[in-house]
């Protein structure tokens, strides 16, 4: 019989934790799907940071190292440098990424560093409960905004792949969600670009994804995605904020 | 063998290359400077990674990353840079993996100063980083020394799966002294737990600190510990001088232990039966090595270029049964031989106390 759906391998046979309707399963199928598409999950070396993808390394099958929360990109730099060969990706949450590991991130894509970052946005700390997080939009409620963001007190949340697209490092800076069929093919066509500038030796790759937290959002899996296309979409708008070959450019620079 | 005229910072970095460091990542802080800047001309050449990061926080953190992908990695810094280090410290203990940190000590607390002092011993011996997580804490007291210890260093890390820590100071990595490089025949420990990739021929590795069921990771702490037994049971070093019939042995470390030394002697001159006891790992602490030498001290006298810290593992090494004062300059004051000699004698005076 024709076999025409299954686990990828390059997940393991672990029970995920993810809360019911959470979007962090599907991300990580989409990476185990690439991996296995491009049959590099011995050659592949995953970092994930604290947040509630923390776990990840009992999830994928390839080498995994869990990194202090917002290190991720830097203990990627210390394996890609040591090992220029192998692929490395981080799996990171929009605290992770945007607030503790702010400089790790920018200086990252900065130095054009070879590396994959899956940047899972859920506008809350997942993990810890749900406080504000960088990205958490204006006006919503979190355990540490309970009146709603107010920006005159906490400021705006942070476009982090616009902002990633500014640096000349960042060779693909793109946003995704996870959010309808469509949009999820589209997200694994973005993350396998992202694998394959690796590859290539591209430069800094950055995917964002914007993905549910139905726990701390206070909402059925099913009106955590309307939420996520009412009102994360229109701030976070999806599409490629860029695309070059940094390599090239550095090339023609020099 | 051919010796040559060498910086202590500089030559610690030579050795670090010569020892198979194949990473090194930094941030830039005064007196640690040369280790950086040698390593940036030298290291690429002999095909290594020479990466400036943008802070002490990311550069830990990269050795994290070179370490866990099983290759010899290094970082150096002064005592606020190795502050921030602390997160990363505590991750690479509690995950296991092996690296050399060098701290070329200036004063503090806070921003402090940029001279010499030797007050982080407590940071670096009893609380790098948070848990119960220990690292090697090697003390060099000659340029020859930074050279020596560093490879042992990168060796003992490798041999325990703990972080090793050179702890010097402005003066060592300043002072310049003939050199020589000992043969180094690259210990090679075999790391199959590294994650560099799996290659489809064993299973995935994992580099973690991560345990949420308090019994394993209970167990997995005192496996550690296990470790850290051994090393005080076997990996303490030490040096002695006119310690056989001293009555009045001086207990330093580093830079102070040579100002010391030449206490003692002026002392001996004198007629006053002096000793220098030296730790060369201040961890594991040498408290056999200690006792030994004050098998005839009525005395100890230690000195530090601090308040007073080392001079708590003295006296617990000694069990209280000899009298232990302290002599310290802080602040990045260096203290003179003659202020040494000074308390000597005064202790000397009243030894039948
Ligand atoms: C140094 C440090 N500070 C705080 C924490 C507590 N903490 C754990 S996860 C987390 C937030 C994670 O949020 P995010 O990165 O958005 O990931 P998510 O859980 O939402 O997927 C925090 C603050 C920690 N583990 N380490
Ligand atoms: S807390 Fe939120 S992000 Fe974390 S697993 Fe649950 S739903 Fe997902
Ligand atoms: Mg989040």
């Amino acid at each position: 019989m024709a076999v025409v759906f299954e686990k990828p391998h390059a997940l393991t046979d672990v029970d995920l934790h993810y809360c019911p309707g959470c979007t962090h399963g599907i991300i990580h199928r989409l990476v185990a799907e690439v991996i296995d598409e491009m049959g590099i999950e011995g050659d592949t070396i995953g970092v994930c940071p604290v947040g509630c993808s923390v776990m990840a390394y009992d999830y994928f099958n390839c080498d995994m190292i869990e990194a202090a929360h917002g290190r991720a990109p830097a203990v990627a730099t210390g394996v890609k440098r040591s090992l220029p060969e192998k692929f490395v990706f981080t799996y990171q949450g929009d605290g992770d990424v945007a607030a503790i590991g702010t400089a790790e991130t920018v200086h990252a894509a900065s130095r054009g560093e070879n590396i994959v970052i899956v940047f899972v946005n859920n506008t809350t700390y997942g993990m810890t409960g749900g406080q504000m997080a960088p990205t958490t939009l204006p006006k919503q409620v979190t355990q540490t905004t309970p009146f709603g963001r107010d920006t005159a007190v906490n400021g705006f949340p942070i476009r982090v792949v616009e902002m990633l697209a500014t640096l000349s490092g960042t060779a693909l800076a793109a946003r995704v969600a996870v959010d309808t069929v469509p949009h999820v093919k589209e997200a694994k066509k973005m993350i396998r670009k992202a694998f394959e500038n690796q590859k290539n030796k591209t430069g800094f790759s950055v995917v964002e994804v914007l993905s549910t937290c139905p726990t701390n959002w206070g909402l059925s899996p099913v009106d955590s995605l309307t939420r996520l296309q009412e009102e994360m979409i229109p701030y976070y708008p999806l599409g490629i904020y860029k695309d070059v070959n940094v390599r090239t450019v550095r090339e023609v620079n020099a | 063998m051919e010796k040559m005229l060498m910086k202590g910072n500089e030559a610690l970095a030579e050795a670090a290359i010569r020892a198979g460091c194949k990473c090194f990542f930094g941030y830039p802080i005064t007196p640690q400077t040369e280790v950086a800047a040698y390593l940036s001309r030298q290291l690429p050449k002999n095909g290594g990674v020479f990466l400036q990061a943008e802070s002490e926080v990311a550069a830990i953190n990269m050795v994290y990353g070179a370490a866990a992908a099983g290759v010899r990695t290094m970082t150096s810094s002064s005592s606020p840079g190795i502050s921030l280090k602390a997160e990363g410290i505590s991750y690479l203990c509690g995950a296991d993996l092996p690296c050399v940190i060098i701290n070329v000590q200036r004063g503090g607390p806070g921003l402090g100063g940029i001279q010499p002092s030797q007050a982080d011993y407590w940071q670096a011996t009893k609380a790098l980083g948070h848990g119960d997580s220990r690292v090697f804490v090697y003390a060099p007291n000659s340029v020859q020394e930074m050279v020596n210890l560093v490879v042992i260093a990168f060796d003992k890390a490798d041999e325990y799966r703990v972080p090793a820590m050179i702890l010097a100071d402005g003066l060592l990595g300043q002072m310049m002294e003939p050199v020589s490089f000992p043969e180094i025949s690259a210990n090679k420990t075999e790391k199959p737990w590294a994650t560099d990739g799996h290659g489809n021929n064993r299973p995935h590795n994992i580099a973690n600190s991560l345990y949420l069921k308090p019994d394993v990771l209970e167990n997995s702490i005192w496996e550690r510990d296990s470790r850290y037994k051994q090393m005080e049971m076997t990996e303490t070093m030490a040096d002695y001088y006119c310690c056989d019939d001293a009555e009045i042995v001086v207990a330093a470390y580093g830079a102070s232990s040579r100002i010391c030394k030449s206490a003692v002697k002026a002392a001996r001159d004198q007629g006053i039966k002096a000793g220098l006891f030296r730790p060369v790992t201040l961890f594991p602490f040498p408290k056999n090595e200690l006792k030994t030498a004050c098998r005839n001290a009525k005395k100890v006298l230690t000195v530090e270029m601090s308040t007073g810290q080392m001079v708590e593992d003295v006296k617990l090494a000694l069990e209280c049964k000899i009298p232990v004062e302290f002599y310290g300059r802080t602040g990045g004051i260096i203290p003179t031989p003659d202020e040494v000699l000074a308390e000597i004698k005064k202790l000397n005076e009243n030894k039948g106390e």
